[in-house]
């Protein structure tokens, strides 16, 4: 009994001290100077700007990494190819390696005496790199949660569907993806979680042009830098704001684990 | 008819499938029976288009299908564990192959609701598959065959998921079903008596073989060799022949001693020990185990009314 409340109030200091209480010192710090201060403050034109850049690279990267991923997951899954076990693995190493270390290689890819440093428009410095580092980053999420519900639903559905008469297309559409629906949903709600929240690799490819190529994460850490603590704190509370729907839209999507 | 002719197949080192010709006529009802690992579903997914044959060829009246894909054979295939589409009611179930096909609304209407009465699961329509037993499951994957009006329906083991009330139930139905619609028929069994009891013809096979085909009757009075003799019904061995326990005779021949007596209602068993050491066992009736006065421990003699010796 006692062991029981111990470990529970354990967890929940945990939880308190190293979740709750930061958030809730940015939501008061934010709110510090009243709401007008930091209503003010995210309504800047470079804030507003680098929440628009936020939300255009997400746009962009989830639905590219939703389509990829199904694709990837069905080809790990239901295709032989050589190669395969490298695949699987290499999926993976968005989730290994650190962000820096991706915006370094786009620097060496896309700058000069790169092997793409001939491509005719503005990539690096720029929105296209900003995108790629992103989907980059938040590639491996719809793969690693459509894998292991397409190897779980098995191929007998489809395998009956094709003897009715459904074509590939048509038994994706009609089994397939109504069957790994819910694993699709969920990795996209964290794929969005962190094409929104990336600082690292973007901060390296963007060249954090205020105005230009701000994220509204990169924004964080400018309007902190120039001692603008009101700004800062605002617009952390807008990202908190943008991680707390989504982590309501995870908590929808989950509906049958647990239960 | 479906023909197949010298089909082979082969997963990695092992031969599934060894040079199998196999003929089923028009309108008939086959059994594919033998143990697991005979090649018995392989053959009938290569029939389907599931699997592709390493060398051989399959015919579905006179027509060459071996290259055509599963949704151009016209078949309609019943799997072992139901496949049903889990996201989707009985009646999308159903209708899920006119659908595709895109009839009319007012001819799927009428077709599937035809379906369900026929296979008895009229009220049940707007259920999930979650939410029906096995037996309706296996139903509902049946009339979902049947509604794309397939040349041909096969069946891989599909009542083996099922507890042998239902079991039973489903094979009396099935076989009243195929009376009714007249589709040739194909399924696949490990289970003898189930093959004995729907089929107008059986195939044994065994190690990617077909051992021998005919009736039930023929398959159990003259087996072509030692495993459809073993397989097909219950066998005795002394020393080389073999001998069906109700072909073991009481009075004359070998001493036997009784070591167990069964009774199993009308059906008496009776385990027997001969002077060797062999062991065998007999079938009689009630009145004939009374008459002989079999008991616990009786000495008596016995030898085989009817015996079969293979090469």
């Amino acid at each position: 009994m006692l062991s029981r409340y111990g470990l529970r109030f354990a967890a929940l200091s945990y939880l308190t001290l190293l979740l709750v209480l930061p958030v809730a010192m940015v939501f008061r710090r934010a709110f510090e100077n009243g709401v007008g201060a930091a209503w003010d403050a995210v309504t800047t034109p470079e804030a507003k700007h680098a929440f628009l850049i936020t939300i255009v690279i997400a746009l962009i990267a989830v639905p590219a990494n939703t389509i990829f991923g199904i694709a990837c997951a069905i080809a790990i899954v239901r295709h032989r190819f050589p190669g395969k076990g490298v695949v699987n693995a290499i999926v993976d190493l968005p989730l290994a390696l650190s962000p820096i270390v991706v915006g370094l290689s786009f620097l060496l890819l896309f700058g000069t005496g790169g092997w793409f440093a001939g491509v005719p428009f503005e990539v690096l410095f720029a929105l296209p790199a900003m995108v790629l580092a992103t989907i980059f980053v938040s590639l491996p999420f719809v793969v690693r949660e459509v894998v292991p519900v397409l190897r779980e639903i098995g191929t007998e559905q489809e395998q009956a569907a094709s003897t009715l008469g459904a074509s590939s297309w048509q038994t994706f559409r009609r089994v397939t993806l109504p069957a790994i629906r819910w694993a699709v949903a969920y990795g996209v709600v964290l794929t969005t979680a962190r094409a929104l929240g990336e600082f690292g690799a973007v901060s390296v490819v963007s060249g954090r042009i205020v105005g230009k190529t701000d994220t509204l994460t990169l924004h964080v850490e400018e309007r902190f830098q120039s001692f603008d603590y009101v700004g800062a704190y605002a617009a952390s509370v807008v990202l908190a704001l943008l991680a707390i729907a989504t982590l309501v839209a995870m908590s929808v999507f989950k509906p049958k684990e647990g239960r | 008819m479906i023909e197949a002719r010298s089909v082979t197949k082969q997963f990695g080192t092992f031969v599934a499938l060894d040079d199998v010709s196999v003929e089923v006529p028009a309108g008939s009802l086959t059994a594919l029976l033998g143990p697991s690992g005979s090649g018995k579903s392989t053959l009938l997914r290569i029939i389907a288009g599931l699997e592709q044959p390493d060398a051989g060829r399959v015919l579905i009246d006179g027509h060459d299908i071996t290259s055509r894909p599963p949704q151009k054979r016209g078949v309609g295939f019943v799997f072992q564990h139901y496949a049903a589409f889990k996201h989707m009611t009985v009646w999308k179930n159903v209708a899920f192959g006119l659908e595709i096909r895109r009839r009319p609304r007012s001819e799927i209407k009428d077709r599937v609701t035809q379906l369900l009465e026929l296979v008895q699961l009229g009220g049940l329509a707007d259920r999930y598959p979650a939410q029906l037993s096995g037996g309706q499951r296996q139903r509902m994957a049946l009339a979902r065959a049947l509604a794309v009006e397939p040349n041909v329906l096969l069946l891989d083991e599909p009542f083996g998921a099922l507890d042998a009330r239902v079991r039973k139930e489903l094979r009396a139905w099935l076989r009243r079903l195929h009376d009714e619609v007249h589709v040739t028929t194909i399924f696949v069994t490990h289970d003898q008596e189930e093959a004995m009891d729907l089929a107008d013809q059986i195939v044994v096979m065994s190690h990617g073989r077909i051992e021998q085909t005919g009736g039930a009757r023929e398959l159990y009075d003259n087996p072509a060799n030692e495993f459809v003799m073993t397989f097909v019904g219950e066998v005795n061995q002394m020393g080389r022949s073999f001998v069906r326990p109700h072909d073991v005779e009481f009075g004359e021949g070998d001493e036997a001693l009784v070591e167990r007596v069964v009774h199993l209602g009308f059906e008496v068993r009776v385990e027997l020990r001969l002077a060797n050491g062999e062991e065998l066992w007999a079938q009689v009736t009630r009145e004939e185990a009374e008459r002989l006065e079999l008991v616990e421990g009786a000495r008596v003699r016995v030898r085989p009314r009817h015996a079969k010796v293979f090469g």
